[in-house]
């Protein structure tokens, strides 16, 4: 290797960017190419892919967590895709059947929505919820089922959280995929779920997936949300994720995996 | 006042101007979820054919959203030409297609300030990507900072050098790898990760000093709010350009945390820095079809007039710059790659018909129905359309914002097919580095490069 191909390689370990490629001319080489047709491939597939719900909830359910299903009013990916306010949107008689299924009011309702990539949710909702249980035991929530919802959009946390009487709703949902982060699974937090809610009005813990955020670190930070959101009575821009300075001194850091 | 049009035994009405350019505009899902879209193909046609009798001085008489409701029809009306509107105010929608595809460069240079957001969107509505090409061509704008931007026969590039932290080995390493490629005259630009002041100042020392050390012809900017932009300029800190989002709606702007006045500050307190050493256009902004809609403030017009009339935002500022960042937000705007294609000709168009130094950030997301293959589609037909300025993105992966967008290396392919040059300061810089032959043809690495050089200290 010459000294300049091993400055660029050095380089290359100081960013995910894709620098230092090379070029044939004015072109890629072959491998850039076909490397980056397999990464759009799997972005194009983890959107595309529908969620398989019935092993979704499986595997909830083998956590000890009693779940439901739902749909949005979006009937396909295309309609999805097309038109945001379907999936935000329950369909008419999903409300009806989660307002019958509601009991007492419960502090906090889980929604696993297949958002825009499916495979984040197969590859991580169950995982989640896993190191997310032993939180919401130690706290003493009290839970609804977890919702496992298709064609979904996080507002439709909204809708669910509203008519199983939740005091909070966390979606856990498929998140944008980019081109080398196709199972990013975001969690979005909202204090009072009811339709109408904006963005601005949320929490989002976002980037969970192996090579970002792990399901342990993930499910602290909800706990830490959480907690804060019941205390203050609100989320949003006004609720500042400071886990971190809690995580540095907390005795809740045990529960982390040893590094 | 209602438009008509009969076709056989059908007679299609539209309400008022706002319904019938909606109608007009070549179908996209922006549109549609905005429930102002034709209807059918035949409606779309009816109108199009409708919109071509309008007469321009109608257009400039009807504002689609009131004067008192809207600071940006105020300022369209307000500092509206009428001597340059003069040589076209006779004109009605289709002969005005006419009359631009004859026009001269001067002729175009002469009308350009008496042309409304309004009149170009409408033209372009009428118009084939042919003739959105053809036109836009002949549109010259030429900006200065430090260095020369527009000039017939070249295209520049923006470095966009992201990184998901704002690690500022891992931008260095990006930026050097652009340089490499013989990026960055329009701008070495990064997207912050984080919003905070420390952050921006940070990156904006880091620029400026791989500007000033290797001496290059250029200007760094941070996207960052303008407020916070604001902020680093009073504390003294090294901003060359001055970047904000803009849309076109007064709300739509609100939506941004931006006013005209936050702009015309920022305006003044780049201009005083004087920082540009070849000229004071010292303006950045960014745009794309359906901001408005996504922040509830479309008032039922369809996004494309919007778009245009962020352009009239950006006009009075004397930009270096603008792009529409035309495929990022997503397939509910624009669905797949012939909506993005069509929606980033018409951009070009009316941005360089009113005298904007108009760039496309040619680019998709993951979740549109779209490819790499209609990015080079794009970027091949802007190259021929006269475009200011595409983005340079490692790999063409940014993997700060997750989308795509054209890369280092597709500029090479777009001024080898067209023989489009780099800003001709940037071009001489490269020359005398030796990393470009005479014709501005990147030769070969050497061994030993000052760029590298650089590098062997940031990896060590």
């Amino acid at each position: 290797m010459s000294e300049d191909a091993k400055i660029w390689a050095r380089l290359a370990g100081l960013t995910p960017a894709r620098i230092g490629l090379g070029r044939t001319g004015s072109g890629l080489p072959t491998r850039e190419v076909l490397r980056f047709g397999l990464a759009h491939a799997q972005a194009r597939d983890a959107v595309h892919t529908p969620m398989d719900a019935d092993a979704v909830t499986a595997d909830i359910e083998a956590l000890g967590l009693p779940t439901l299903r739902v749909a949005s009013q979006a009937a396909d990916r295309a309609a999805y895709l097309r038109r945001p306010d379907q999936g935000r949107a329950l369909a008419p008689a999903d409300r009806d059947a989660l307002e019958r299924a509601a009991g007492d009011s419960v502090d906090l309702a889980i929604v696993v929505a297949d958002g825009l990539s499916a495979r984040a949710v197969h590859e991580g909702a169950a995982g989640f919820l896993a190191a997310f249980k032993p939180h919401a035991e130690r706290a003493g929530w009290s839970l609804a089922p977890v919702i496992v919802a298709s064609q979904a959009r996080v507002a439709l946390g909204d809708a669910v959280g509203a008519a199983l009487k939740a005091r909070a709703v966390a979606v856990l949902v498929g998140e944008r995929p980019g081109l080398s982060s196709p199972d990013s699974l975001g969690i979005y937090l909202t204090f009072g779920p009811r339709i109408g809610r904006s963005d601005a009005e949320r929490n989002c813990i976002s980037n969970v997936r192996p090579a970002g955020l792990s399901h342990a670190l993930a499910a602290f930070k909800l706990d830490w949300l959480l907690s804060q959101a019941f205390a203050r009575g609100l989320t949003g821009v006004s609720l500042k994720d400071e886990s971190e300075a809690a995580l540095a001194g907390s005795d809740v850091a045990p529960a982390l995996p040893k590094a | 006042m209602a438009y008509r049009h009969v076709v056989g035994p059908r007679t299609w009405a539209f309400a008022d101007l706002a319904e019938l350019m909606a109608k007009a505009t070549p179908v996209r899902s922006g549109d549609r979820l905005a429930g102002v879209a034709a209807e059918s193909a035949e409606e779309g046609s009816a109108a199009r054919w409708c919109l071509a009798d309008v007469p321009l001085r109608e257009i400039l008489a009807r504002p689609l959203i009131a004067y008192e409701d809207d600071d940006v029809t105020r300022l369209i009306l307000d500092t509206h030409d009428a001597a340059a509107f003069s040589g076209v105010a006779h004109l009605t929608v289709g002969d005005f297609r006419e009359f631009l595809l004859t026009a001269t460069t001067e002729t175009l240079a002469r009308i350009a300030p008496g042309i409304t957001p309004e009149m170009a969107a409408a033209v372009s509505k009428i118009s084939r990507n042919q003739d959105l090409i053809l036109i836009a061509r002949k549109c010259r704008v030429v900006t200065r900072f430090r260095n020369t931007i527009g000039l017939p026969g070249t295209m520049a590039v923006r470095l966009q050098p992201n990184h998901p932290t704002d690690d500022p080995a891992g931008i260095t390493a990006s930026i050097l790898d652009g340089l490499s490629y013989g990026c960055g005259d329009a701008v070495i630009g990064i997207n912050p990760a984080s919003d905070s002041v420390a952050a921006l100042g940070k990156l904006l020392h880091l620029l400026d000093e791989i500007i000033r050390r290797h001496a290059i012809p250029t200007q760094g900017c941070v996207l960052t709010h303008v407020t916070t932009t604001l902020e680093a300029m009073n504390r003294g800190w090294p901003v060359d350009l001055v970047f904000q989002s803009i849309a076109g709606t007064q709300a739509a702007n609100a939506g941004f945390g931006v006013t005209l006045a936050i702009l015309k500050e920022a305006h003044e307190a780049m201009l005083a820095l004087k920082r540009g050493s070849l000229g004071d256009n010292g303006m950045y902004f960014e745009t794309g079809q359906g901001s408005a809609l996504s922040a509830n403030a479309h008032h039922g017009i369809d996004q494309q007039t919007l778009e245009a009339r962020a352009y009239a935002v950006a006009r009075p500022f004397r930009p270096l710059l603008v792009n529409t960042v035309v495929g990022f937000i997503g397939p509910e705007y624009l669905y797949d790659g012939k909506e993005i294609i069509r929606a980033g000709l018409e951009d070009h168009f009316c941005g360089k018909l009113m005298g904007v130094p108009l760039g496309v950030d040619v680019c998709y997301t993951n979740h549109a129905e779209a490819d790499q293959d209609d990015m080079d589609v794009l970027l091949t037909l802007l190259g021929a359309a006269g475009c200011t300025y595409v983005m340079g993105v490692p790999g063409a992966d940014d993997v700060m914002l997750n989308y795509q967008s054209t890369s280092f290396h597709d500029s090479l392919y777009v001024r080898e097919v067209l023989g489009l040059k780099r800003a001709p300061e940037f071009e001489a810089w490269l020359h005398a580095l030796g990393m470009t032959d005479a014709a501005g043809t990147l030769l070969p690495a050497e061994p030993g490069s000052p760029l590298l050089a650089d590098a062997s200290g940031l990896a060590a």
